[in-house]
Order: structure tokens, then C-alpha cells, then sequence
């Protein structure tokens, strides 16, 4: 027994410093499996916080670039709503309802990583404003990423620009269905695998979102076909698309609630249990 | 020994804050960042207590992925340097370093430089290992811990000089 505890006095420093590197290392392992609840995020109150008061300094840098994005925004909608067939008549909206089956809400960027291999984003609104995870969040420009943490006033997004990431796109012209991904090498580029070689596809190919998956509507922009390269063992594409996002210059986006959501999700799942 | 406790509490949170608000937001060429919070494990007092420099740098590290939302891998690279410590201190200055009562903050000497450098190249490559955590990207590893390694030693070594303590 004295032995016992004489060893352990000896080796404190040791025996602590492993204890703690197994909590650490186990915190890593955890981080790089996919959809695990997070400890470790900077969705809690600390950390937002803070990013949220540097992040009301650094704005005022770039109003003028927000400014000029919004205005676009809106000369795009108006154009939408002036070129209808008829312009007297316009459909009435239940606003509170929000359009069909999608609502949402809009949030803002507080911090942004684009330097790593596994990049997040972190928003300024939360539970509270109804925010959960698995939401998509996009811009006007195309798709941003995926809610994984919330906190009742803040959410970490998944970025595109994430190795965990995974998304349903399709080419605009021929509907054909692969996944996105990202290597990891540029914060511009991203990568489309497993479209069948079937598929006609050209240089400068418009790539948007697939109906497939329950986070994302269909048709939002992903961006454009850069270079095309085919798999000599299997019989798929891969395709490196050009984003139409500046992924490392994001202000404001826009998260989007799917209304049928869950009822599309319990479908599946008594699909699966039968 | 009071003042050298508040000295050190002081300098870990100065220095996160500083982290976290400046260099986290510096990307030199798109993917080299600085660290150069890890100047608190470097300056840590040699003849401190071992066992609470290592619960200190994990602290350290976990609130640093905190706020970069980054599982355990700050966490793991500042304990291994924390642990490895008294080792390279060993190699750098020679077996008797306890005696001398090494001072960083002081003149550049090739010893002190020595040290500093193994240390940020210590931390860099577990941490960027622990990054991208598969050796299908190991060139990819070494060019990053490489150049970060660099901008870190010389943001290290002016932060020490720029701000040396005035107590000669």
C-alpha cells in the first residue's frame, strides 16, 4: 500500500499530465466524428459574447461591402417582383406563416474561420429566435452551411469549407445528383463527387442544391463547374466547382426552417423501423 | 512568490485575449496563423510548479478551442509542451539549467533561441497533426507547421522584447 502511494506521489506530474491528455485527445477524436454533441463550442455564453463585441467593432470596416450587397439583393428582388405578368394583382402573403413550406430567419456572422480544415461560422441567433440544428443557412449569393450547435442566443454553422461537410447538389441543366465536398486546399473551390459519368456536363455548368435532403430547398446557387476530372476505377465525376461566396467575406445570412422538416424525418424513420 | 502568481494569471489572459481578438483573425497567405499565446507556457518561471504549469496550459488550450471550435486539439498540443518542458530545457541550456535560474526575457542568446524554437515547433506539429488527424496530408502538415512555426517565433520574439518586463 505505501508503495502504492509512494509511486503515485513520485509520478503525480506524470499520471496528471495523462489524464488530462486523454481528456484532451478524446475531445479531438470526438470533434472529428460527424454530428456529436460538442463540449467544446463556441456557441456558449463566453465566447459568443466576446466574438459578438469584437464582431460590433470590425462591422463598421465593412459597411460599405454589406451596403452594396444588400442593395443588389434588392435590385434582383424588385426585378423579380416588377417583371410579373401582373403587376396590380400581387398574391397576398401571410407573413407571419412565411411563404409555403420554408421560413426564415435572419442572422448575422460574429466570427469566421476559413484557414483550417474543419472551418465554422458562428451566428448571432439561437434557440430563441427557433433556431435548431440541421437548419441550412445561406446568403444571397449561394449556400453558407449547416447548423450543428445552438445555445439559446448563439449557433456554430458547419461551413462548406469543412471536411465533415456533405451536401446534396445537382447540375442545374441535367438534374443529375452528386455529393459536395471539400478538400480542404482553397477556400474557393469545392468539390462534387459521385455524378455518374453519364451525365453531360460541360465548363461553366451552373451546380445548385438537390431536393433530396431536408435541409436545403431546391435551386439554391452552389456555383459554377471549374474543372472536370474523371475516376479511371469508378464510373463517377469529380468535379471541382467555383463558389459563387466569398467564403472569407460573409455579413449577413439567412437561416432557413423547413416546415416539413421533421414530418419528412419521422416518415423515414417508421420507413426504417418496419 | 504572490507577485509571481498574479504576474502569470495576468499574462494568461492578456495573452488569450490577445490571441483571440488579433492573431486568430491574421491569415497570412489564406492559412498561416500566428500562436503566440503559447508564450505563456514558454515564460512560465523554471522553478515553478510543475503540476500547475500542466493544468494551467490545459486550461489554456481549452478555452483557446473554445473559441475556435476545435474538439481537444489546442488542449493536447499545449499539454504536450507544458509536459516537455523541463526536457528541452534540458537540451537547450545545458543539464544544470535549475542552478542558473534561466531568464527568457532577457538578451537573444543562441540558448534562449533554442528554446524557443523547440518549443513553438513542439506545439505547432502536434497541433496541426491533430488538425488535419490523417498522414494522407503530412506535406500538407509540414508546410503549415513550418511557416506558422516561423511567424510565430518571430511575433514571440518581439512581443518578449518589446515588453521586457522592467525589472533590471
Amino acid at each position: 500500500m505505501q508503495q502504492i502511494f509512494n509511486f503515485i506521489f513520485k509520478n503525480s506530474n506524470r499520471l496528471l499530465f495523462l489524464l488530462l491528455l486523454g481528456i484532451s485527445l478524446s475531445l479531438t477524436i470526438q470533434s472529428h466524428s460527424f454530428h456529436r454533441s460538442k463540449i467544446i463550442s463556441s456557441a456558449n455564453f463566453l465566447s459568443g459574447g466576446v466574438y459578438e463585441k469584437v464582431n460590433n467593432l470590425n462591422e463598421y470596416l465593412n459597411l460599405k461591402t454589406q451596403n452594396e450587397a444588400l442593395a443588389l439583393e434588392n435590385a434582383k428582388l424588385k426585378s423579380i417582383l416588377f417583371n410579373r405578368k401582373d403587376t396590380t394583382a400581387i398574391k397576398k402573403l401571410d407573413s407571419i406563416k412565411g411563404v409555403k413550406r420554408d421560413d426564415i430567419v435572419v442572422s448575422k456572422v460574429i466570427h469566421n474561420s476559413y484557414n483550417v480544415h474543419e472551418n465554422y461560422l458562428t451566428l448571432n441567433s439561437g434557440e430563441l429566435q427557433g433556431v435548431k440544428p440541421d437548419m441550412g443557412v445561406i446568403n444571397s449569393l449561394g449556400i453558407v452551411g449547416i447548423i450543428e450547435n445552438t445555445s439559446p442566443n448563439y449557433s456554430t454553422v458547419i461551413s462548406i469549407l469543412n471536411k465533415k461537410s456533405q451536401i446534396n447538389a445537382k447540375i442545374k441543366k441535367s438534374n443529375h445528383f452528386g455529393s459536395l465536398i471539400w478538400n480542404g486546399k482553397s477556400t474557393g473551390f469545392v468539390q462534387l463527387v459521385d455524378v455518374p459519368r453519364l451525365a453531360a456536363i460541360r465548363k461553366g455548368d451552373t451546380i445548385v442544391t438537390g431536393g433530396q435532403s431536408v435541409i436545403f430547398p431546391e435551386n439554391i446557387n452552389i456555383g459554377t463547374i471549374d474543372k472536370i476530372e474523371k475516376d479511371d476505377q469508378t464510373n463517377y465525376y469529380t468535379i471541382t466547382v467555383k463558389l459563387f461566396n466569398d467564403m472569407t467575406n460573409l455579413g449577413h445570412v439567412y437561416i432557413i426552417k423547413r416546415k416539413d422538416r421533421d414530418e419528412i424525418i419521422n416518415l423515414e424513420k417508421r420507413e426504417k423501423d418496419e | 512568490m504572490n507577485s509571481a502568481l498574479l504576474v502569470n494569471i495576468f499574462r494568461f489572459i492578456l495573452l488569450l485575449a490577445v490571441q483571440i481578438i488579433i492573431f486568430n483573425n491574421m491569415n497570412i497567405l489564406g492559412y498561416i496563423s500566428p500562436f503566440p499565446y503559447i508564450l505563456f507556457i514558454i515564460l512560465y518561471p523554471v522553478n515553478g510548479n510543475k503540476s500547475g504549469l500542466v493544468i494551467a496550459s490545459f486550461i489554456l488550450g481549452l478555452i483557446m478551442d473554445m473559441f475556435s471550435n476545435s474538439g481537444g486539439i489546442h488542449a493536447t498540443a499545449c499539454l504536450v509542451l507544458a509536459y516537455f518542458r523541463p526536457s528541452i530545457f534540458k537540451f537547450a541550456f545545458g543539464l544544470s539549467y535549475e542552478y542558473q535560474t534561466v531568464k527568457l526575457n532577457d538578451v537573444l542568446t543562441p540558448e534562449r533561441f533554442s528554446f524557443i524554437l523547440l518549443s513553438v515547433v513542439i506545439h505547432h506539429f502536434t497541433l496541426f497533426i491533430l488538425e488535419a488527424f490523417q498522414f494522407s496530408l503530412i506535406l500538407d502538415i509540414l508546410i503549415r507547421s513550418l511557416l506558422s512555426t516561423i511567424f510565430t517565433i518571430i511575433i514571440c520574439i518581439i512581443i518578449i522584447y518589446l515588453i521586457k518586463p522592467n525589472k533590471r
